[in-house]
């Protein structure tokens, strides 16, 4: 198995042939128009092994993990984890974290709570 | 009662009120929340990786705190809740996470999830009641019209979470009705403000929150309620309804808001 796909599945810990493709995960997702791969194609995409199109997906970004698609997955799936886990694939790497704290200061306003920059920090690098 | 508390770093910072308002109308309600020492910050979103230990100690590190004082753990922030049921959930039931966090943590006596985590609501529900809350209500909110925002990280994974129903939840309707105000339900009331994302894509978070927003205004509501200091921050930028702590409602509810800030 490509090393890659093997990672998204470990550290997702889901398995994507447990997939029916009823399609509800996409349906749900309030990012789904956002996305380049929808939810319920990216569960294909790692069953199919075609990771190169998924660690460059802009998807991996627009995920809010507001677990919708895992709430209302039918078969268990968690296409949620699975974007998280690629995610996590591509911002441990070396220069691939999609945000530096450089970028802060000009991103800041007085209202902003803590905790947005703590929840960002923690999905947008390591 | 008294239990262990858990402010988290926003009900510290940016979020100060909701804080002050939930210490002061425990002590009206003859509850006592006793803020854990040296807590650590949660990290705002639960770590979901499997592999991922490191960022799950400052829950266990709480939980293990309230294990060893004997009490139950309160959160009053929907983040904080979330992340502490969750590490709680693994430390119980997945034992790959279970054996490495003791591993790192060194405890004695190891952790396995004996904690019991509650939000600041479920105390008015399951511990207080909300009968009994009705009966010391000093100045009722008769005529409020209010919209329950629930937001994402209450209630889902609804088999972990287990606060309310995750599709059709009541806990924040029969609390603005215990206030003596009227609850608006509307359709986005359990729909995502956009969370993080709303750092670096403010437009998207803006018209997520635009749809939660007509959607309660549509129905009626003349404000909005919410636990949570970030859905609070993204709903106050579309900026269409005023957006309310659930612990303010109380306070003013028990009579105890001037004081307690």
């Amino acid at each position: 198995m490509n090393k890659q796909a093997e990672l998204i599945r470990q550290v997702s810990g889901v398995e994507p042939l447990k997939c029916m493709k009823c399609g509800k995960c996409s349906a749900s997702c309030p990012s789904y128009e956002e996305m380049d791969i929808k939810p319920h194609q990216f569960v294909s995409y790692v069953q199919n092994e075609d990771i190169e199109a998924l660690v460059a997906s802009k998807s991996l970004y627009k995920c809010l993990s507001c677990f919708a698609c895992i709430e209302r997955c039918p078969r268990g799936v968690k296409p949620g984890a699975l974007i998280d886990a690629a995610r996590q694939v591509v911002v441990r790497q070396r220069g691939q974290q999609y945000l530096s704290a450089d970028e802060i200061p000009a991103l800041l306003d007085d209202e902003m709570p803590q905790q947005l920059l703590m929840s960002a920090f923690r999905k947008y690098r390591r | 009662m008294t239990y262990s508390y858990y402010p988290g770093c926003t009900l510290r910072t940016k979020a100060r009120d909701l804080d002050k308002y939930a210490r002061a109308c425990a002590e009206a309600l003859g509850f006592t929340l006793e803020e854990l020492p040296d807590w650590q910050c949660c990290g705002g979103v639960y770590p979901l990786g499997t592999d991922e230990i490191a960022s799950k100690l400052p829950s266990v590190r709480a939980l293990d705190a309230a294990k060893q004082k004997g009490q139950d753990l309160v959160a009053v922030c929907s983040a904080c809740y979330h992340v502490l049921k969750r590490v709680n959930d693994d430390m119980a039931n997945v034992e790959d996470i279970q054996t490495r966090a003791n591993n790192y943590m060194g405890l004695e006596d190891p952790y396995k999830g004996e904690t019991k985590v509650l939000h600041f609501l479920e105390v008015l529900r399951d511990r207080v009641g909300f009968d009994e809350l009705k009966k010391k209500v000093v100045a009722p909110l008769t005529g409020r019209k209010i919209g329950a925002y629930y937001g994402c990280l209450l209630l889902r994974p609804g088999k972990v979470m287990g606060f309310d129903d995750p599709e059709d939840p009541k806990i924040l309707e029969d609390f603005i009705r215990a206030l003596g105000a009227e609850p608006v339900v509307y359709p986005y009331r359990n729909e995502c403000c956009g969370g993080y994302i709303s750092l670096k894509e403010k437009a998207l978070a803006g018209s997520m929150c635009d749809k939660i927003m007509d959607s309660a205004g549509g129905f009626g509501a003349d404000c909005l309620v919410t636990a949570c200091p970030l859905c609070k921050y993204n709903l106050n930028q579309s900026g269409k309804l005023p957006v309310v702590y659930f612990t303010e409602l109380l306070a003013e509810a028990l009579g105890v808001k001037e004081v307690a800030l």
